[in-house]
């Protein structure tokens, strides 16, 4: 693959920020979209625009066999079937779906759901309010110094009162990539179900849910070449056929009496009300364009424009680096402090120069308490960043230490 | 005006100066006025306590982590209220308030916020006025309800 010329697909990268030309190192939090999912996303609402599942007439037949189509592409994507592919606006609320319909009905106050301290707030906050609605008792496996999650923590962790193990694939925050399989294997062990948070793994590594063997798995559009406002929630036939419904409203039935209703089968049975018909119609356009490229590819180009990040920011004094150290233990996610520089501080220095990276605490705020800071600055990559675009991140790096007048080979008190 | 331009005129010296210096850096013990200020945003922290003596305020000291435009602004605020009755304090905060949020004019300030002048160029940075005003927000409050400790929380995810 070829980053150079797959930018020409990105229109976004052509333009310019403060004067100078855009290098966006803000993957993380959401990437950029190829012209084909623009511009079919506007041709359905050009052509085929018509809501699903309703009339006899043309257009809604081609909009449903969209939606259809997409499901299916997604599916194969992930190593699913199509009928255990739940669209929903996003990871969040694939996650909030799965606490509503799974954890509501099945969880008590005997139950307990595993975490892990470095989990985004949205694979917490859900479990805090099932927990505190049906008294269920969350458990944490704690993070290691280094930002990873270790097997054996783990297992001493998790308990016979284990109903759920949720945990991250790969961490926003420190880009942590976590064993997930093993992870799976050892909720199965345990008579608990898994629920993967993979917003930060199926963007960028191959993903095969059988090989995974997890029972959910969420993610969003957006933060791979997708239309934001559409998410993915993956989960195994079964469980989704012995879960309560969600949110409930038209598409979600099977007959409906003033007094009760029967629902319609998996995935339909939470998919209530108009979705994202556009936006889940434009998403299998960037998975078509994922494909294409190839996840291994997109994987190798994104450890060696990390392992040459990680090279440029140890050569720095004074930047603290966060997460593994071996690139091959995590995704293409910088973290990192500036000596007692804050974050935002840095970033806005980097803005200067036309280069986008996140700061703060990335909806993390127990991982930053862990880990005795308030936040850090960030720059991920993905598939249409260059090696050059590093070079940028470098550069920043040092105007950083100029402008607010870093003294050299001083040692930080981080 | 762009990139190096609009950074400097973002930082201005006059920003640093007041971001480095620790003049009123702290916790004060029983204070009268306590507030608590949170960026759910940024996950930074301020807190503001300050003592009233017969009807002026002072001293004032902040304490918490924040970026250079926050701390900066605390410092900054520290300096210009102490010593005013609540009064002014009021109003100056107010006339802050304006500029700030409203892109008054900066000439027309008061003379006591001569320095906060410098804070003009954060208008620029909409995601930054937030750090600017937060210091300002949590006095106000801890203001409104003396003797107690008061949160202030800015909007945000």
């Amino acid at each position: 693959m070829d980053p150079a010329s797959l930018r020409q697909d990105f229109p976004i990268l052509q333009r310019k920020v403060r004067g100078k030309a855009l290098v966006y190192l803000d993957n993380a939090a959401t990437t950029q979209k190829p012209s084909r999912v623009i511009e079919f996303e506007k041709a359905f609402y050009e052509r085929h625009n018509a809501n699903i599942h309703r009339g006899v007439h043309a257009l809604s037949e081609e909009s449903t066999a969209l939606v259809d189509e997409s499901r299916a592409k997604v599916a194969r994507f992930i190593g699913a079937g199509a009928r255990e592919i739940v669209f929903t606006r996003n990871a969040t609320e694939s996650i909030n779906l799965v606490a509503h319909a799974w954890g509501r009905k099945f969880l008590g106050p005997r139950d307990e759901i595993l975490l892990t301290e470095m989990e985004h707030h949205s694979n917490l906050v859900p479990w805090q309010l099932l927990a505190q609605e049906k008294g269920v008792r969350l458990r944490f496996v704690p993070v290691t110094p280094q930002g990873t999650i270790d097997l054996e923590s783990a297992r001493r962790t998790i308990t016979p009162k284990t109903r759920l193990f949720a945990f991250t694939a790969m961490s926003n925050a420190l880009g942590s990539i976590n064993p997930v399989r093993e992870l799976v294997a050892l909720a199965k062990e345990n008579g608990a179900a898994s629920l993967v948070d993979a917003s930060q793994w199926v963007p960028h590594l191959r993903t095969d849910v059988a090989e995974l063997d997890c029972d959910f798995l969420a993610f969003s559009a957006h933060k791979m070449l997708g239309p934001t406002g559409v998410g993915v929630l993956y989960g195994r036939q079964k469980l989704l056929e012995e879960m309560n419904p969600f949110l409930g409203g038209g598409d979600m039935i099977g007959q409906v009496w003033l007094e009760r209703s029967s629902y319609a089968d998996p995935p339909q049975k939470f998919e209530a009300g108009t979705p994202n018909i556009a936006g889940i119609a434009a998403f299998a356009q960037a998975i078509d364009y994922l494909s294409e490229i190839g996840m291994e590819a997109v994987r190798r180009h994104e450890i060696a424009l990390t392992q040459r990040a990680l090279e440029i920011a140890r050569a720095q004094s004074g930047v603290e680096l966060y997460g593994p150290a071996d690139v091959n233990e995590r995704g293409g996610v910088l973290s990192f402090n500036v000596a007692d520089i804050h974050p935002h501080d840095v970033g806005q220095v980097f803005d200067s120069e036309g280069i986008a990276i996140r700061a703060g605490h990335h909806c993390c705020q127990p991982l930053m308490s862990k880990m005795r800071i308030g936040g850090t600055a960030r720059a991920s990559f993905y598939l249409y960043n260059t090696i050059e675009d590093v070079e940028a991140f470098g550069r920043g790096l040092r105007k950083v230490k100029e402008f607010f007048k870093v003294k050299e080979a001083v040692g930080h008190g981080r | 005006m762009e990139g190096d331009a609009e950074l400097s005129d973002l930082y201005r010296d006059v920003l640093l100066d007041y971001y480095r210096s620790t003049a009123h850096k702290g916790r004060l013990e029983s204070p009268d006025v306590r507030g608590h200020g949170v960026s759910p945003i940024c996950g930074d922290e301020i807190e503001i306590t300050a003592k009233n003596r017969q009807g002026r305020l002072g001293p004032i000291r902040y304490s918490g982590r924040g970026c250079v435009i926050s701390q900066a602004s605390s410092a900054m605020m520290a300096q210009a209220l102490e010593g005013k009755t609540l009064a002014e304090v009021r109003s100056l905060m107010e006339a802050f308030g304006d500029m700030m949020l409203r892109q008054g004019p900066v000439d027309s300030l008061p003379e006591d916020l001569e320095e906060a002048k410098a804070l003009e160029g954060v208008r620029r940075f909409p995601a930054r006025v937030k750090c600017a005003m937060l210091s300002w927000n949590t006095l106000r409050l801890g203001l409104e309800k003396p003797r107690e400790a008061v949160e202030f929380r800015e909007e945000g995810s």
